[in-house]
């Protein structure tokens, strides 16, 4: 994977309906790191990842992908580069595990081109990397929801991506599978750019951290620049002691009840 | 390879046996042997002797009329298959979201208001018709908040919109002949079909077909929704365009032909997905050919099932697409 280039943006804004969602936000994905969006409901976090993915026209400002701005790449080069994974994206189609992961060949393939060696390889790793190829044959409509969403990791990977986007991918999945989740994420040799809402989840896994608060980013760091019981309380509005934990050595955020 | 070209071949052959059934079976049964011979002697310049009265009737009217009925079933059900597939609905196709219904009123707008003053067609102010549905239905779907569902209440919606201007039109301006024939024709009616016909369905059914094609991918893609198909590079909003233009141009030339002929595109897609399942790639094809055969099928029936009378042909194929419109929906109930 291509060290050097990364998605950046530079003064983003976006809004819908007259209501500025996206305001002004400045922020670079590290190569190899995993940066996590964080921020209360309705703080721009998936809106901001909608527009590095180039799925919204930024209003004002650039999405840079390394030199480029990605309006300006084609739309299949730019999904060959990077990936995205939707909140609980599902399908009432009656496909397999393996009809889900290669829909990620798709902007590998020509309209007319067959399905090649390379295709299927990518499918295999991509299966691998996940765990699912004993599943490959499941229905979708068979899967757990962490089986579901290692499958649409699995076929963001095999768009052979450089830069995966993950928009609060452990939502609705119990605790094991929520770490399950993160951990794959942490080993994809890609740089990631998660939303995330469990403070202590982000603290643990990601090695960046930029807040996001009424559109607006209002911090970013390292977990341990960014953790502070002030920001806590201004961003989210809780009462919060932060500690570092003897166990794992990260940041742990303990709420405070009223 | 030579799995792919056998069973294309086999679909083929099925389809031009039902089309020599459709020829041979009527008020007179002519045997299929004169079928042949008479296909023969029309494009092969063999000479066979045959009687000129079964000949006309075979070559001018039954053949003429089985072809249209292809094609027309072909057409819808390639329609069906792309509509589901857009709408990411089960219960998506023409005449379920009211662009069949928007057809018959640019049609019935041309045919007896005579708007466009002689320089529209038929087909153009069906076509019109149809494009002005699917905008209303899409607006109307949006407006409402979007999701599958909505399209098919705003396909309701639309539908008896344009069903209540067409009688308007009708009791208003036609006189009674007119009236008579044009709610024959609204009922899906291969009766007045001729070769003329054939050189508008045909490259309609197959042009469109191959359009379809070029999309597969992009249909597949869309299985997870248009962001999802959007972030694997597939232009969204052009394929969105042309692919609804394309069921408008397909189900509007047809409806010119035939009139409105419902639950073809709703069930044939299924059937199709049936048999070789969710790649477009082998759903088009399979729909094109099973919607052909079903509709030169159900042109049969509607021949003979009420002796010394011919039923409308959208009258058969609801017969059958009404009980699969609530099997599907019942299928389709959400897992808790």
């Amino acid at each position: 994977m291509t060290a050097d280039v990364t998605l950046a943006t530079h003064e983003v804004r976006w809004g819908v309906g007259g209501v500025l969602m996206v305001d002004g936000v400045t922020l670079a994905a590290e190569p190899g790191r995993i940066l996590g969006l964080i921020g209360p409901n309705g703080s721009g976090k998936s809106s901001l990842l909608r527009l590095m993915a180039r799925l919204r026209k930024v209003s004002s400002g650039v999405v840079t992908l390394g030199d480029a701005n990605i309006d300006a790449l084609p739309r299949r080069a730019f999904a060959r580069r990077v990936a995205l994974v939707e909140q609980q994206a599902t399908t009432e189609a009656a496909l397999t595990v393996q009809d889900v992961v290669r829909l990620g060949r798709t902007p590998h393939r020509g309209p007319l081109s067959a399905w090649t060696g390379a295709d299927a390889a990518a499918v295999d790793t991509a299966l691998e990397q996940v765990g699912l190829a004993d599943r490959r044959e499941r229905l979708w409509h068979s899967l757990s929801g962490g089986e579901r969403q290692r499958a649409h990791i699995a076929r963001a990977l095999a768009q052979c991506p450089s830069e995966l986007l993950l928009d609060e991918p452990t939502n609705h999945l119990d605790i094991r599978h929520q770490l399950e989740i993160l951990a794959l994420i942490r080993r994809l040799p890609v740089t990631s750019v998660v939303a995330l809402h469990d403070l202590n989840l982000a603290a643990l896994f990601c090695d960046r951290l930029a807040v996001l608060h009424q559109g607006k980013l209002a911090r970013v760091g390292t977990p341990d620049e960014v953790l502070t019981e002030e920001l806590i309380e201004t961003v989210f509005g809780v009462q919060a002691s932060v500690e570092r934990s003897p166990r794992h050595g990260r940041l742990q955020v303990h709420y405070l009840m009223g | 390879m030579a799995k792919p070209v056998a069973v294309a071949l086999l679909a083929l052959a099925a389809l031009g046996f039902a089309i020599a059934l459709a020829a041979s079976i009527g008020e007179m049964t002519i045997p299929l042997e004169i079928i042949v011979k008479t296909v023969g002697n029309r494009l092969f310049g063999t000479t066979f002797p045959l009687n000129r009265i079964q000949e006309g009737v075979v070559w001018d009217y039954r053949l003429s009329r089985a072809l249209v009925a292809a094609c027309c079933g072909g057409a819808l059900a390639v329609s069906g298959v792309i509509l589901q597939a857009l709408l990411r609905n089960p219960l998506a196709e023409p005449y379920v979201l009211g662009i069949s219904a928007g057809a018959s009123t640019g049609a019935v707008l041309v045919m007896i208001a005579g708007i466009g003053g002689g320089a529209l067609s038929l087909s153009g102010g069906a076509f019109l018709g149809a494009v002005a549905a699917i905008a209303l239905v899409g607006l109307l779907a949006m407006g409402s908040g979007g999701g599958s569902d909505r399209v098919l209440l705003a396909g309701v919606a639309g539908s008896q919109l344009f069903n209540a201007m067409t009688s308007y039109i009708v009791t208003t301006s036609a006189n009674a002949e007119q009236a008579r024939g044009v709610l024959f024709w609204l009922l899906g009616n291969l009766g007045g079909v001729r070769w003329p016909d054939v050189g508008l369905a045909a490259p309609v059914a197959l042009g469109g077909f191959v359009v379809a094609m070029l999309h597969a991918r992009a249909l597949d893609a869309f299985a997870f929704g248009a962001d999802a198909a959007a972030s694997l590079g597939v232009p969204v909003r052009r394929v969105r365009l042309v692919l609804f233009a394309l069921t408008a141009a397909m189900t509007a030339a047809m409806v010119g032909i035939v009139g409105s002929i419902g639950f073809v595109g709703l069930v044939i897609p299924h059937a199709a997905r049936f048999l070789v399942g969710q790649g477009h790639a082998r759903l088009l094809p399979a729909a094109l050919m099973i919607g052909a055969v079903f509709l030169v099928l159900a042109d049969i029936l509607s021949r003979i099932l009420v002796a010394q009378q011919v039923l409308p042909v959208g009258v058969v194929t609801a017969l059958f697409g009404a009980p699969a419109f609530a099997v599907i929906l019942y299928r389709a109930r959400r897992p808790l």
